[in-house]
């Protein structure tokens, strides 16, 4: 028993009885506590309150003030706690106010925290004394311990006194400068409070939220999405320019932070996108998994192609890994975001976590069943596979149960009916009636829209008539009128058979149920009809409303159809309906006597009874109650509640054209301002343009926006260079993420950016000087850069690194394609401008129909590749383009000679560019050439082999003219295995069956690192994956350069820089899956040297040794 | 986003209030207690409630319930989230869960409820976090506070608020560096009365006790990862390397953590370890009933099936059980309906059996439905799905840990309908 629950027990026992509170007193002394003496005095004070208890309060608070009053710290504490105490059960303490500020300014941290709560609770109410504690949180405000600052500005915050709002206001704006996250995390809670205080402050609060929108602390970004959301929601402009950087700080924000994000971000993405659903367009769903991909082939059949933006799917992507999160909140966010932005074929990825969750607690059940239900309105396909885990138990709560019912009934087909009538089957004999009666209306809805199980249904019901619970019975009435309905067919017997029932049924529903049925099919029960009518006239005045209207309406049916038999009981009746209790009924009775029964004053309507009363009737349709609930965004609480809650904001429609995408480019800071222009040298004339149109381009480029949130991301960590109050902080977040977030290599490499950050103006001014001296020929130029600039590329691609990572399977992951593509990405206004000369660089609306990245026209893509190639020469940014460089004349290899193709030759080499199609090919670029004398025609590429070979073929070029010759790019996935490729090469004529066989070098793709990373990983893979042979050099091959160039030339790697002169190092990673390749070679005295190579793949490691022995023998 | 919180026991008494922005009346809550009153069992009170101008969102947990009070759009289950963290966290400082337990620490539930929140948005909600900044309550420190007047709360910013690993503690040391993963499966099953299985799920968690020293980075590899289709992690387990290579990794919280759960959705390899032969009746005449149930192990994988247990919800008319019972004991609550029997440990040699007479009310039509027969079990020692931990390594970290890996195979939802 510790003291604080001695108090608790203090006050919950002031009620009691005196003698309970003795026995406490005595078992805690038992327990030998140290009591001090002033146990003695509350004991005095609680066993006198107990002997009066209608003041009891009163008194009690008479002694808390006078111990808060006391000198010492224990009792002022122990008088807060119950003061607390007080609070939490709801009972007024507000007359202690000005004792209890007093001790605001206290140094213990407890009592201080206490008296905080105090504070926040009773401030409204006692606004003046409240101001007399205002001056020790202005002081606290500037203390050194960010905890103290952040509580107090929460405190002061939560103050709900509208004379302090200017105090507010600054303390405020001075904690969303504060060096500390959490302070700046505060501010941004307090932004809301004060904007609810006084909405007048809107305008001055939305500078704040601005600039901590642009705070890259992860702890923050959650906080002030929130505040925008509150206080600017509207504000779109705000989220522009740090669209991306939200997206890309998603998985590291906690994750409430990620609710929030998600769902700001899917209503940003509605408004600033174009929709990814093609109108009309159904998508194969097994074409999903094409993930990316997908798009690139549907452009080129689709008239007019769609192309996401690559904001778009960066979202996407980001949001991907989430679905995995714990918390259910964000999987629902997910969820949501993916059903409301990602395209069709791409939903289905959610259904997964979404079954997941039903495992959770009954009400996170609830909710994600009820947007289950939604969905599976629109997409039965989604769920379909997943059908079982909607099965009812009996330990279910009702709610849980009829939601899955709804579900189940959504997705009812015809193939999967039979199963689920069974399982129906067994619900309607649940001993839940409530769940029996919504089985059974569940039942009528499968038969209304299948409509092979009809019949079946419909017997099935009818065997229910005879069940002994009523309920049951009743909902059966109900809905096989229903059915009958939209049947209207020959169910003689079983109308009859329900009139049989009359007698005993006794729910009114079911009751007006059969005579509605008895009155519009009279004429198929012609006998029964009328005794119906007779035994209803007895029991008229009994029956319930609903009973007696449906009464009065067979009446008149059958007074038209029947007259000769029903005329007295129809006029019987009627007179009883005119004297009824019930104003509905009269109106009914007398409107119905009108139209039927022929007098002078029915005139011309009375002749239309009968076409009114007995008019074909449209079925009724059997609807899910989630039909419309689609209206609301999902997740939301509007839907869960299917009404509009207060502050609900509509999600926009997505808009016909894509706002202006260059609102999301940040500008370039500082470090970069100087890279720019030595790559903008190559073509641009401005390098402010050449970024813009980077990012334009992008969009063409599926999936590549790794350049732009590459070029992002190192503006943000030289930023964090410049505002070097935070640095520290920041560099120490940022490598706790990666190494939070990221795969093996990346996590070292991100030590280097966090380096290379430090020291990036060093090694600028190391550059330029290098740059100057690199000038006079391609080749020295090249091998300089493959040490100078490396540092710099590392930076922005082991940054890069980290969100390469994130993406999805199909996407580049590695750190090497970023900064290729961003070659690539330059290369392409040229070509643009080049095939449409009005195209301006920074109009994105004309631009988007420009080439994609998939070759289209085939002769626009040629160019466009051999570009890239001399772009690739000139254009050095990276280690990767030195290998290409240095590799100087590509090897060519021979695909069709043309003797053997009758006059088709095709020869084909490897570009070592990463490969536009998928990932995991490696790109293969082929030359056509026509020696015949005649035109070629259709050539393209016919059946493959091995069957299970992925090759992204060529277009088919229509036509080639004698002479002529064309380069056309293809993607082979060859798995990692130098296994040759077989396809046919066919022409309009003929075939030719050909092959490509891969050196083992070009299933690499250069890999950036520096040699702590290369160390690191090379200590990873030792053993097993070790190969390594010593070698003799070829005198020729002594300098380092001749190294590269050999190695190089056999190897598509990349140098890592060596601080060692007799070490050269390389590294790189298979094409297909990854793996990390790195090539090591220490030279030693004489011409010897050892070779050693680091793999997985072993069988890769020794053909490549092999290679790379011959090359460094070779002079 | 909450603005306010009740807890509310199970008889419907409000005994904690904590309002996050202006305080609201308690008589929110009569709307609440409307639907309480209407849905019978506390069970199917329904989560989301409107009233005139505010939103009630509870849960019911160790019966009480913890109702929120929104005013304006919001997800539910942001705050269903939100609210069972809460709970969790008592559970976590407390012990359990009860009205008792947080009356009784109504000032450090407080303190907690004012961390955790910031005018309504989730401020700190990372047990590790909050146990720095509140601490939870033993003994020896209320005795030590006492005498040195001391306080619970922290005076500074725990590290881990500020860090990107947020539910690690900085400078943590432990004498025995260990780690203990128990990898505890349950069956979800349905069994139909033929004895085939109409549906089964196995719902998989890895729950993991580190008391490690410093910032170790441990990795734990799978012999079988295909197996898991369907993850859920902790925050701390890096997503890219599991999608990569199948294979954990993370820095783990100090102390007590839930790593990951798994579904296996898949009914093949779901293997169901027991065989149930019942046969209930209920006779027209004489208004008694018959009832005989056998177990037997089905596909056990080698090992013993112990904790074995039946339970069966009886239909209303049901007034007394007259049965014997070969192994174990049976109880039958006459007010609840509930027939519970024991039976302990499954013996393949000689297999449980209870049978015996129903007594049933007489005049009452006889129930309609058989009851179904919910299935408790253990397997100790094996993970039904066949999922195997390979090894665990530990890098950044000099020490040589101590690993341990502990298997269970429970019944989750297992249900036999007759």
């Amino acid at each position: 028993m510790d003291c604080s629950s001695m108090d608790a027990g203090f006050s919950s026992l002031r009620s009691e009885a005196a003698g309970a509170m003795r026995t406490v007193l005595v078992s805690a002394e038992n327990l030998q506590l140290t009591l001090k003496p002033e146990l003695s005095q509350e004991e005095q004070s609680l066993t006198h309150t107990n002997s009066s208890p209608k003041d009891s309060h009163k008194a009690g608070n008479e002694d808390l003030k006078e111990m808060l009053e006391s000198s010492k710290e224990s009792l002022k504490l122990e008088a807060m706690k119950r003061i607390v105490g007080l609070i939490a059960k709801g009972k007024s303490a507000s007359e202690l106010f000005p004792a209890v500020v007093k001790n605001v300014a206290s140094k213990n941290i407890e009592l201080k925290k206490l008296v905080y709560v105090y504070l926040v609770r009773y401030a409204e109410e006692q606004q003046d004394l409240a101001l007399l504690s205002i001056s020790t949180f202005q002081r606290a405000l500037k203390d050194p311990n960010q905890f103290i600052r952040a509580s107090a500005l929460r405190v002061l915050s939560s103050i709900r006194v509208p004379i302090i709002v200017p105090i507010m206001m600054l303390a405020i704006k001075e904690a969303a400068a504060d060096l500390s996250p959490y302070v700046r995390k505060t501010s941004a809670h307090a932004i809301q409070k004060l904007y609810s205080l006084d909405p007048d402050q809107k305008e001055q609060l939305i500078e704040v939220i601005e600039k901590l929108l642009k705070d890259k602390s992860t702890l923050v970004a959650g906080s002030v999405v929130m505040a925008f959301e509150e206080v600017c929601p509207d504000r779109i402009d705000l989220i522009h320019k740090n669209y991306r950087k939200l997206c890309n700080l998603l998985v590291d924000v906690e994750e409430w932070g990620q609710v929030v994000i998600i769902s700001m971000l899917t209503r940003y993405a509605r408004t600033q996108f174009t929709s990814p659903w093609m109108e009309g367009a159904e998508f194969d769903e097994n074409k999903a998994f094409y993930d990316s991909d997908s798009e690139e082939k549907k452009d080129q059949t689709e008239a007019k192609p769609y192309v996401m933006d690559p904001d778009h799917r960066l979202l996407l992507r980001n949001t991907k890994p989430l679905l995995q999160s714990r918390n259910t909140a964000v999987v629902m966010a997910v969820a949501q975001l993916y059903w409301h932005l990602a395209p069709k074929h791409e939903v289905s990825i959610v259904t997964k976590s979404l079954v997941r969750l039903l495992r959770s607690h009954r009400e996170v059940q609830y909710i994600v069943l009820q947007n289950i239900a939604t969905m599976s309105i629109q997409r039965k396909g989604m769920f379909e596979p997943f059908i079982k885990s909607f099965y009812v138990r009996s330990t279910d709560a009702t709610h849980i149960k009829t939601l899955k019912l709804e579900i189940l009934t959504n997705l009812a087909n015809e193939a999967n009916i039979s199963t689920i009538l069974r399982e129906f089957q067994t619900y309607v004999k649940s001993q839940d009636k409530a769940f029996a009666a919504a089985t059974i209306q569940a039942i009528g809805r499968c038969a209304t829209n299948i409509s092979e199980v009809t019949d079946t249904c419909l017997n099935g019901l009818v065997l229910l008539l005879s069940n002994r619970d009523e309920a049951v019975v009743a909902e059966s009435i109900v809905v096989i009128k229903k059915l009958l309905q939209t049947q209207p067919t020959q169910h003689g017997d079983i109308i009859k058979h329900m009139a049989k029932l009359f007698d005993n049924v006794t729910v009114p529903m079911a009751r007006a149920s059969i005579l509605w049925l008895m009155g519009e099919y009279c004429e198929k029960v012609p006998k029964i009809a009328p005794d119906v009518l007779r035994k209803m006239a007895k029991t008229f005045t009994a029956e319930e409303d609903i009973v007696k209207l449906q009464t009065v309406n067979l009446a008149a049916k059958l007074y038209l159809t029947n007259s000769k038999q029903t005329k007295l009981l129809t006029q019987y009746i009627l007179n009883l309906g005119k004297y009824d209790q019930n104003y509905d009924i009269r109106d009914r009775t007398r409107f119905i006597r009108q139209l039927i029964v022929p007098n002078e004053k029915s005139g011309a309507l009375s002749k239309y009874a009968r076409r009114m009363l007995l008019a074909p009737k449209p079925a009724p349709v059997l609807e899910s109650a989630f039909k419309d609930r689609d209206r609301y965004q999902l997740g939301t609480l509007s839907h869960s509640l299917n009404l509009k809650a207060t502050g609900y904001q509509e999600l926009p429609d997505w808009p016909a054209v894509a706002p202006d995408q260059s609102v999301r480019n940040v500008e370039i800071v500082e470090p970069l301002r100087e890279w720019a222009p030595i790559v903008g040298k190559t073509k641009q004339p401005k390098s402010d343009d050449k970024f813009y149109s980077d990012d334009e381009d992008e969009k063409e480029e599926e999936g590549s926006d790794s350049s732009g949130s590459g070029s992002e991301d190192s503006s943000s960590s030289s930023s964090s260079e410049e505002s070097g109050s935070e640095s520290e902080e920041e560099s120490s977040e940022d490598s706790e993420k990666t190494s939070s977030d990221s795969g093996k290599s990346s996590s070292g490499s991100e030590k280097s950016s966090s380096e290379s950050e430090s020291d990036q103006k060093k090694k600028k001014k190391t550059k330029k000087a290098q740059q100057k001296k690199s000038k006079p020929t391609a080749d020295s130029d090249s091998d300089e850069n493959g040490n100078g600039p490396v540092g710099q590329a590392s930076s922005s691609s082991s940054e890069s690194s980290s969100d390469s990572e994130s993406d999805s399977e199909s996407d580049s992951e590695s750190d090497s394609p970023a900064p290729k593509k961003k070659t690539e990405v330059k290369a392409k206004p040229k070509v643009a401008v080049n095939s449409k000369k009005e195209v301006s660089l920074l109009d994105l609306d004309d631009f988007s129909p420009a080439p994609t990245n998939a070759p289209k026209p085939s002769v626009l893509s040629q160019s466009l590749l051999s570009d890239l190639e001399g772009l690739s020469l000139s254009n050095i940014s990276s280690a990767v383009q030195v290998t290409t460089s240095s590799f100087g004349p590509l090897k060519t290899y021979e695909l069709l000679h043309h003797m053997t193709g009758k006059g088709l030759s095709a020869k084909y080499h490897f570009p070592r560019q990463p490969c536009l199609y998928q990932p995991s090919m490696v790109a293969v670029q082929v030359i056509l050439t026509n020696s015949s004398d005649h035109a070629l025609e259709e050539i393209h590429i016919g059946d493959q082999s091995p069957a299970s070979l992925n090759i992204h073929c060529f277009n088919t070029i229509e036509r080639l003219e004698p002479g002529a010759s064309v380069t056309v790019s293809m993607g082979i996935d060859f798995s990692d295995s130098t296994q040759a490729a077989n396809f046919q090469l066919c022409t309009k004529e003929d075939q030719f069956s050909v092959s490509i066989q891969p050196a083992v070098g070009e299933l690499l793709m250069p890999s950036t690192m520096t040699e702590q990373d290369f160390c690191k990983e090379q200590g990873k893979l030792q053993g097993m994956n070790e190969t390594s042979a010593t070698i003799t050099m070829a005198t020729a091959n002594a300098s380092r350069q001749a190294i590269n160039k050999q190695v190089l030339s056999v190897a598509n790697v990349g140098e890592v820089p060596s601080s060692q002169n007799n070490f050269s190092r390389f590294g790189g990673r298979t094409v297909s899956s990854r793996a990390l390749v790195l090539v090591s070679l220490e030279l030693s005295e004489s011409s010897g040297a050892l070779l050693t190579i680091n793999t997985e793949k072993s069988v890769m490691a020794s053909m490549l040794l092999r290679d790379l022995k011959q090359a460094l023998a070779q002079a | 986003m909450i603005h306010s919180l009740f807890l509310i026991n199970h008889l419907g008494d409000i005994f904690l209030e904590k309002h996050w922005k202006s305080v609201i009346s308690r008589s929110v809550c009569d709307y609440f207690f409307e639907a309480r009153e209407k849905a019978v069992d506390p069970e199917n009170v329904p989560p989301v409630l409107q009233t005139p101008h505010h939103y009630l969102i509870s849960i019911y947990r160790g019966k009480l319930f913890f109702l929120s009070v929104i005013q304006t759009e919001v997800p539910p289950l942001f705050v269903i989230e939100f609210l069972h963290r809460v709970a969790d966290t008592f559970q976590d400082y407390f012990g359990e869960c009860s009205e008792s337990v947080i009356t009784d620490n109504l000032v450090i539930v407080y303190e907690l409820l004012e961390e955790m929140l910031d005018n309504g948005f989730p401020l700190a909600t990372e047990s590790n976090v909050l146990k720095e900044m509140i601490r939870p309550p033993n003994i020896l420190r209320s005795v030590v506070n006492t005498l040195t007047g001391g306080s619970n709360v922290g005076e500074t910013l725990p590290q881990g608020q500020l860090s990107n690993i947020p539910w690690r503690r900085a400078g943590v040391k432990y004498a025995n560096n260990e780690a203990y993963f128990d990898v505890t499966e349950e069956i979800d099953a349905i069994v139909d009365k033929s004895g085939t299985t109409v549906s089964a799920e196995i719902q998989g968690v890895i729950e993991a006790c580190v008391k490690l020293s410093g910032m170790p980075d441990l990795t734990m590899s799978f012999m079988n990862p295909r197996l898991l289709d369907d993850v859920s992690f902790h925050p701390c387990v890096r997503f890219r390397r599991w999608e990569s290579e199948r294979v954990l990794s993370f820095i783990p919280p100090d102390g007590n953590f839930t790593l990951m759960t798994y579904h296996i959705s898949s009914q093949n390899l779901v293997a169901i370890p027991v065989y149930v032969k019942q046969s209930i009746n209920f006779f027209e005449a004489g208004s008694c009933g018959r009832l005989d149930i056998t177990i037997g192990p089905k596909q056990t994988m080698g090992k013993t099936v112990e904790d074995l247990k039946v339970t069966i919800h009886m239909p209303k008319a049901v007034l007394n059980a007259n049965l014997t019972a070969t192994q174990g004991n049976y109880t039958y609550d006459c007010t609840t309906k509930m027939l519970v029997w024991d039976i302990g440990k499954l013996n393949p040699q000689k297999l449980p059996n209870l049978r015996g007479s129903l007594s049933m009310q007489t005049g009452v039509p006889n129930p309609e439905e058989n009851p179904s027969l919910n299935i408790d079990l253990k397997i100790q020692q094996l993970a039904i799905s066949g999922l195997k931990v390979s090894r665990l390594d530990m890098y950044g970290e000099k020490y040589k840990p101590f690993k341990g890996v502990k298997y269970v195979t429970k019944a989750g939802k297992f249900q036999v309908r007759t």
